[in-house]
C-alpha cells in the first residue's frame, strides 16, 4: 500500500523592511503540511511573535515572481512577503 | 547593465544608451529626492530592494515596453542611502518620433512603482523614521518598534 512520502512542505521565506522589523529578521525556516499554499505560509508567520503586524493578505512573490495567494508552494520554494512597494 | 544602483544615477549616460540616428525623440523621467512627506519635513532616506527580484521585474518592465512600441528604453532605481534631491530613479525611453517615447516612459515608471519590491525608509527632520507606505491613508507605515525607539 503507497505512503506519501511527503507531508510537510519546507519552504525559505523572506521579510522585507517593515515586515522584517515586525519579526525580527529577514529569512524564516517555514514547515507547513502539505498541500501548501501561499496563504498557509503567510498564517504561518502571523502566527510567530511580531506575526500579528503582517496583514492577512500581504503582496508576495514565490521564486522571484509576483504570485497569488492561493499558488501552491513546494519543498525548497523562496516565499518573499513584500510589504507595500514604495519604488519609484 | 544592471537596473539596480548603489552610486548616483547619470541620466545623461541612459540617454546615450538610448540614443541611434533612426530616434528623432527621447522621453526622460528623473525622480527625486523631495524634502516633505505628509506634512513631515524629510531629511534624507534608505531604499532597499529584494535585489533578484527587482532586476528581473525591471528587466521585464523593458522587455514589454519594447514589446508594445517601436523604442529602446534605459531604466535604473538607485538603493541605499539617499540625500534631497538625489535621484531615486532614471529613465530614458527612444523612438522614431515623440509619441512612442513619452508613452514607453510613463508605461515604465508607472510600472516600476506598480511591480519592483522596493522600499523606501524616510528620516524626518524630527528624528522619527518610517517606512513608506502608499497604500495607507497618510502613506506611512503604522510606526514600527524601531522607528518609535529612534524618535522616543
Amino acid at each position: 500500500m503507497p505512503v506519501s512520502a511527503v507531508t510537510t512542505v519546507t519552504v525559505r521565506a523572506l521579510l522585507f523592511a517593515g515586515y522584517a522589523d515586525a519579526l525580527g529578521r529577514e529569512v524564516v525556516t517555514v514547515t507547513v503540511p502539505a498541500p501548501a499554499t501561499v496563504g498557509s505560509v503567510v498564517a504561518h508567520l502571523r502566527a510567530l511573535p511580531g506575526g500579528d503586524r503582517l496583514p492577512p493578505r500581504p503582496l508576495c512573490a514565490v521564486n522571484l515572481a509576483h504570485a497569488r495567494f492561493d499558488l501552491g508552494v513546494t519543498e525548497g520554494d523562496e516565499v518573499a512577503i513584500l510589504p507595500p512597494l514604495a519604488g519609484g | 547593465m544592471p537596473h539596480l544602483q548603489g552610486q548616483p544615477l547619470d541620466l545623461g549616460r541612459l540617454v546615450a544608451q538610448v540614443t541611434s540616428p533612426q530616434r528623432g525623440g527621447i522621453a526622460c523621467f528623473l525622480g527625486v529626492v523631495r524634502n516633505h512627506h505628509g506634512g513631515r519635513q524629510v531629511d534624507r532616506l534608505e531604499y532597499s530592494a529584494y535585489a533578484p527580484m527587482a532586476e528581473g521585474e525591471c528587466a521585464r518592465i523593458a522587455a514589454e515596453a519594447t514589446a508594445r512600441w517601436d523604442v529602446a528604453v534605459a531604466l535604473e532605481h538607485r538603493v541605499g542611502a539617499l540625500a534631497v534631491g538625489d535621484a531615486a530613479v532614471a529613465i530614458a525611453a527612444a523612438a522614431s518620433h515623440r509619441d512612442a517615447a513619452f508613452e514607453a516612459c510613463r508605461f515604465i515608471i508607472e510600472e516600476v512603482k506598480r511591480r519592483v519590491p522596493i522600499w523606501k525608509r524616510e528620516y524626518y527632520a524630527d528624528g522619527s523614521v518610517a517606512w513608506v507606505d502608499p497604500t495607507a491613508p497618510a502613506g506611512i507605515q503604522a510606526a514600527m518598534p524601531d522607528a518609535a525607539a529612534r524618535s522616543g
